[in-house]
């Protein structure tokens, strides 16, 4: 796998050849607490950049789960609806969300790598 | 208004809290364990948790006190013993709840623990009954202190000696730091528990103590859920200026002498509410699946008629599961109605329920 790129709404995205896998950064994990709900999108759905691809809820809120890039979902992960705490224990690795077949390349331009994400969340604290 | 702050802030920023405005207090909401864990902790061990933000009203006077009072308090307040608690309310004209509350009779009076973020405006409702018959004090210098779960009583025994013969719903004077504290055996998570009220002071000193002895520190968080759990309502949300006790399913809570006499205010507005048929009634709402309703959900009948609005509603982590409560239309008000809910947008099967979801016994 290539190296994860970031996104605003906290959303890190891997890429493999035509397909990308998404979930959420540690710190959105950490923002959020307990996650106790996942709700994913169907497989198949076709999803524009900065749409809405899922819920995640914690006890205290739900959460709604953006993709940082437009495609079609190939795959989800149904283990972690299963046991969504997985998202707190490991939410850059094994708790991956969904898959998506990547449908313009050059958005991934806009997204950000590792050390910039790291300055935007010490810079937009919330 | 500058957000403020209870004697133990440092103390909860030292255990590592995270902060969120509540009623116009920083507090914690959770500590990093996490809200799951420290719920579980509750129910298993013992958590500490600071309610300081809450009000503490002292009434002090004569004996016609209890009668002056019951015009807003609609308990049988004469017959309260010295020392017992009662769970009661403040009502409006229209028979609506303005505040929830614990009364209990002290030697000179009564203390009464109220909402924080109602504190002030009951204030004047107290003040505008009672007149200036009566000493009222809304204590700045106090702070509250719960120790909940069932290890409570055994961790609060080697602090405070003799504690642990307290009846549930009883309170009574102990000292600590040779100072008087206030303790009550009581509590808002269904769990067996205390409630301390001591000088702020001695705040950090007794709760350092009360770690030590392997009470864990419990945020705002857990509490919630506790007290969902445990089908407690949360003002200003499960009830309100707009709902009366009544119909929130809070029948047990005014006494059967005042349910027949009334003298309250807003008792006209309730009276056909307590003797008959109710258009709605608060109870447990179980999601059949995962997901979770939250207030503001609406809830429909399995032939898709509205018939409700959830008011409070999480995961209950000791349920594993979702739970909820709100407002049915009565007629589907009887435990096991399968019903609808509405979650961003799809309608999910879930059931009526009686409360609590989760049921421990008190030591009575």
């Amino acid at each position: 796998m290539s190296d994860k790129k970031f996104s605003k709404q906290h959303e890190w995205i891997s890429i493999e050849n035509e397909v990308a896998t998404i979930g959420i950064t540690k710190h959105a994990a950490e923002m959020l607490g307990d996650v106790v709900f996942v709700e994913l999108p169907e497989k198949g759905k076709n999803v524009e950049k900065e749409g809405q691809a899922g819920v995640v809820e914690s006890t205290k809120a739900a959460s709604d789960i953006y993709t940082p890039i437009t495609g079609e979902i190939v795959e989800t992960n149904q283990s972690i609806v299963d046991d969504p705490a997985e998202i707190n224990k490991n939410p850059e690795g094994t708790a991956w969300l969904f898959k998506i077949k990547i449908k313009n390349k050059s958005e991934l331009d806009e997204l950000m790598n590792r050390a910039d994400y790291e300055k935007f969340v010490k810079e937009n604290p919330s | 208004m500058e957000i403020q702050k209870t004697a133990l802030y440092n103390y909860h920023k030292s255990l590592g809290a995270k902060f969120v405005p509540f009623a116009g207090y920083e507090m914690p909401v959770q500590y990093s364990s996490g809200v799951i864990e420290e719920h579980k902790m509750t129910r298993n061990n013992a958590g500490l948790f600071d309610v300081s933000h809450m009000g503490q009203l002292s009434i002090e006077g004569s004996r016609n006190l209890a009668e002056e009072l019951e015009k807003i308090i609609p308990i049988d307040l004469e017959k309260i013993k010295l020392n017992q608690s009662k769970y009661s309310f403040l009502t409006n004209e229209n028979g609506g709840i303005c505040d929830d509350l614990i009364v209990t009779r002290v030697e000179n009076g009564f203390n009464i623990i109220l909402n924080a973020a109602c504190k002030n405006s009951d204030f004047k409702i107290f003040k505008n009954s009672l007149g200036n018959k009566f000493k009222l004090t809304l204590h700045k210098n106090l702070s509250l202190i719960a120790l909940q779960g069932p290890n409570s009583s055994e961790i609060l025994e080697k602090i405070i000696p003799k504690v642990s013969s307290l009846k549930f719903m009883n309170g009574n004077k102990f000292s600590f730091s040779e100072k008087s504290v206030y303790v009550t055996r009581s509590g808002y998570t269904g769990e067996d528990g205390f409630e301390i009220s001591l000088p702020d002071n001695l705040a950090e000193n007794f709760a350092k103590r009360l770690i030590e002895q392997g009470a864990k520190p419990i945020g705002l968080g857990a509490r919630d859920t506790l007290r969902l759990e445990a089908g407690l309502c949360l003002y200003g949300h499960d009830i309100s200026e707009t709902t009366n006790p009544i119909e929130a399913n809070l029948k047990w809570a005014i006494s059967k002498r005042r349910r027949e006499e009334g003298g309250f205010v807003g008792y006209s507005k309730i009276k056909s509410d307590i003797n008959g048929r109710l258009n709605r009634l608060r109870m447990g709402i179980k999601p059949e699946g995962k997901i979770i309703a939250r207030e503001g959900v609406k809830i429909f009948s399995k032939d898709n008629q509205e018939i409700g609005l959830i008011t409070s509603g999480s995961f209950g982590p000791s349920v594993n599961g979702p739970v909820a409560m709100g407002y049915v239309k009565y007629d589907f008000s009887k435990p096991g109605t399968k019903i609808l809910l509405e979650v961003r947008g799809k309608k999910c099967d879930a059931e009526v329920s009686e409360l609590p979801f989760y049921k421990k016994s008190y030591v009575r």
